[in-house]
C-alpha cells in the first residue's frame, strides 16, 4: 500500500497541549489549572431556548450564514458593546465556534507564499491553519517586558514585502494580555501604510478588567481592513455549543461564507437559537461572571505575590502567565514534576510558541476552592524548589550565583 | 466596597477576611472595618449555615402557612407580626400582596407538633381569620444553593 497522506498534514506539528494532555489524561485525581474554557454552566436561560428549540423540531438547516435573527443580533450586539457597524446580510457570517473562522479566514485570503504575522505567545491554531492554507507563518515573539502586547516596532520589524494579513490576538490566551485603544492606534497607521489585513480574534473581548475592550476594526482606516472574529464559548460559557462569528467586509465574508457553505452547510441550528437569547438578554450573565473572574484574577495575583513567583498583571481573559525562569528549569519541566510531586496540572507556556518558554499558562476558570487547594501545592512546590537551588548552590560553593535560567527568547 | 463585600459573604459567610480583600483588590483592614460596621449597623443580621438536615436522617418538618388577619385598632400588620415572630420555632414571617396577608415558615420536629402550633398558638390570636398549611416535602434549592443535584466535574483536564 503506498502513502496515501498528504504530506502537508503529516508535517504538522500536533499541538504541544496534546502531549502534556496525555499526561495528565493518566492521573484522574490530579487538580486542573489547565483548562481554557469557562467552569461557569450556560446560563439557564440560554440552556432552555436551545432544550426549546429541539422540542419544537427546529432540527433543519439554517442558511450558510445563519439565522437571519441571530446575525441581525449579532450586529445588534456588535454596535452596542464595540461601536462597529455591519450589516447581518453581507458582512457576518455564523462559524462552528471562533476557530472555524479563523480557518475560513485565511483560507480565504491567502494565496501560496504570502506571510502572515503570528504574535506569541497565542493559541495554538494560527500557525497550522497558516501552513494549511499555504501561507508562510512569521513569528512575532512578544515581550514579557511589554506585557506581551504587540509594538509598532515589533510589527516594523516583521513586516516583509510578502506579509499580508496580522492575527491580533487580544485579550490573549495564554497570557492574559490585552491591548488598549491608544496602543492600537500605535499600530494602525503601519498597518494602513504597509497594506495589512487584520484578523482580530476578539473570542475574550467581555473579559477585559481594565476598562471595556476596544476592537481595532472600530479604529479610525480599520473597519475596511479588519475581519473580526468572536463567539460565544466565553462571554456565555457556552464552549460545547460550537457557535462564533466572523464580521467584516463583503468582500471577504462573501468568500468565507463559500468555503463555509461546502465544509459545513451552517452552524448547529439549537446552538444557533440559543445564541439568539444568548445576545439578547445576556448581559447580566457576562456582567457576573467576569466580576466572578475577576475577583479570582486578583486572587491568583496575591498568592503569586506571596510566594514570591513573579508574575506580570493580566487584564483580559482567563489567565495568568507566571514567570518561572529563576527555577533554572523548562517550562514543560516545570509542569511535569509539578503535575507528578503535587499532582497540579498547567500548561507550559511553549504549548503557546517557542517564545513561551520561562513561563506557565495558569487558568482562573476554577472555582475559589479549586484555586485555593491547587495554590497551595503550587506554593509548597515554589518553595521545595528554591530551597533545592539554595542546597546545590551550598554544595558547588558559589552562594548567591543563580544558574542561568533555560529562558526562551523572548 | 460593601455591595461587593456583601455579594461574597452572601454566598460564603465562612470566607477569610485575608482572602476576600485580595478577591476584591482592598486592604485587609479596610475590608475588616467594613465588615465590623455592617455588623454594628445591622446590614449584616448573622451568619448562619445552610444544613441538609434529611442527610443525617434528623426529623425535621418545614411548613408554609398563608395567614389571613384583620388589622384592629391599635394594632396594625407590624404587631400582628411581631406576636407571631416572637416564637422560637417561626423561622420567617412575611408580608404579603395578593389574596392572603403574611407567610409563615414554621420548622418542627414532626407534623403533629406543627399542626398544634397552628391550633394552639396562630388561630387563636384574635386577629387571625384563617391560615393554610403546606408541609414542604422536599427542597430542591435553598438560599440560592441547589440541594439535590450531584456536581460532577466532567471537563477535560487540559484544554488550549
Amino acid at each position: 500500500m503506498r502513502n496515501f497522506l498528504s504530506d502537508k498534514v503529516v508535517s504538522l506539528e500536533p499541538s504541544g497541549i496534546r502531549k502534556f494532555f496525555d499526561i495528565v489524561s493518566e492521573m484522574p485525581d490530579a487538580i486542573s489549572l489547565g483548562v481554557g474554557e469557562p467552569d461557569f454552566d450556560t446560563p439557564w436561560h440560554v440552556r432552555e431556548e436551545g432544550i426549546y428549540s429541539l422540542q419544537k423540531g427546529r432540527t433543519f438547516y439554517t442558511s450558510n450564514s445563519g439565522l437571519m435573527p441571530l446575525r441581525e443580533e449579532i450586529c445588534r450586539y456588535l454596535k452596542r458593546r464595540m461601536h462597529v457597524e455591519y450589516h447581518p446580510e453581507r458582512q457576518v457570517l455564523v462559524t462552528v465556534g471562533g476557530s472555524e473562522a479563523i480557518d475560513l479566514a485565511l483560507r480565504a485570503l491567502l494565496n501560496p507564499g504570502d506571510e502572515v504575522l503570528i504574535p506569541q505567545p497565542s493559541y495554538v491554531s494560527y500557525l497550522p491553519c497558516t501552513l494549511l492554507a499555504d501561507g508562510v507563518p512569521v513569528v512575532i515573539e512578544l515581550k514579557e517586558e511589554n506585557q506581551f502586547k504587540l509594538t509598532r516596532q515589533e510589527l516594523l520589524a516583521a513586516i516583509t514585502p510578502r506579509t499580508k494579513v496580522l492575527v491580533l490576538p487580544f485579550p490573549n490566551n495564554p497570557t492574559g494580555a490585552v491591548m488598549t485603544r491608544e496602543e492600537l492606534l500605535e499600530l494602525t497607521e503601519v498597518l494602513q501604510e504597509k497594506d495589512i489585513f487584520v484578523i482580530s480574534d476578539e473570542i475574550y473581548s467581555e473579559l477585559a478588567y481594565n476598562g471595556t475592550h476596544t476592537t481595532i476594526a472600530s479604529l479610525p482606516g480599520m473597519w475596511e481592513r479588519t475581519l473580526l472574529i468572536n463567539g460565544f464559548s466565553k462571554s456565555y460559557a457556552m464552549t460545547g455549543w460550537r457557535l462564533g462569528y466572523a464580521a467584516g467586509p463583503e468582500f471577504l465574508i462573501e468568500q468565507m461564507t463559500k468555503i463555509h457553505q461546502y465544509a459545513i452547510m451552517c452552524a448547529p441550528t439549537n446552538s444557533q437559537y440559543a445564541a439568539v437569547e444568548a445576545l439578547r438578554n445576556g448581559d447580566r450573565d457576562i456582567a457576573e461572571m467576569r466580576e466572578a473572574y475577576d475577583q479570582r484574577r486578583r486572587y491568583l495575583l496575591h498568592r503569586f505575590r506571596n510566594m514570591g513567583l513573579p508574575c506580570f498583571e493580566p487584564h483580559g481573559a482567563f489567565y495568568c502567565f507566571p514567570n518561572i525562569q529563576r527555577f533554572g528549569m523548562s517550562s514543560e519541566e516545570f509542569a511535569s514534576r509539578f503535575l507528578q510531586e503535587e499532582k497540579v496540572a498547567v500548561v507550559p507556556g511553549t504549548a503557546f510558541g517557542r517564545c513561551g518558554e520561562g513561563f506557565i499558562r495558569v487558568s482562573y476558570a476554577y472555582s475559589l476552592d479549586n484555586l485555593r487547594e491547587a495554590l497551595d501545592r503550587m506554593e509548597r512546590f515554589v518553595k521545595r524548589l528554591d530551597a533545592e537551588r539554595a542546597a546545590e548552590a551550598g554544595q558547588t560553593a558559589q552562594p548567591g550565583q543563580a544558574a542561568k535560567p533555560e529562558a526562551g527568547s523572548c | 466596597m460593601r455591595e461587593k463585600i456583601l455579594a461574597v459573604l452572601e454566598k460564603n459567610a465562612r470566607m477569610d477576611q485575608k482572602e476576600l480583600a485580595a478577591l476584591l483588590g482592598e486592604p485587609e483592614d479596610a475590608v475588616a472595618a467594613e465588615i465590623a460596621a455592617m455588623e454594628k449597623e445591622k446590614i449584616i443580621g448573622g451568619y448562619h449555615t445552610l444544613i441538609d438536615w434529611d442527610k443525617i436522617g434528623a426529623d425535621k418538618v418545614t411548613a408554609l402557612i398563608e395567614v389571613k388577619v384583620t388589622p384592629q385598632r391599635g394594632m396594625g400588620f407590624d404587631s400582628i407580626a411581631e406576636q407571631i415572630y416572637r416564637y422560637p420555632e417561626v423561622q420567617a414571617v412575611y408580608l404579603m400582596s395578593g389574596a392572603f396577608d403574611f407567610t409563615v415558615i414554621l420548622e418542627g420536629k414532626t407534623m403533629r407538633e406543627v399542626a398544634q402550633f397552628v391550633a394552639d398558638r396562630l388561630s387563636p390570636l384574635e386577629a387571625v381569620l384563617s391560615t393554610a398549611t403546606h408541609f414542604v416535602l422536599k427542597k430542591y434549592k435553598d438560599h440560592g444553593t441547589i440541594m439535590v443535584q450531584e456536581v460532577k466535574a466532567e471537563r477535560m483536564l487540559v484544554m488550549p
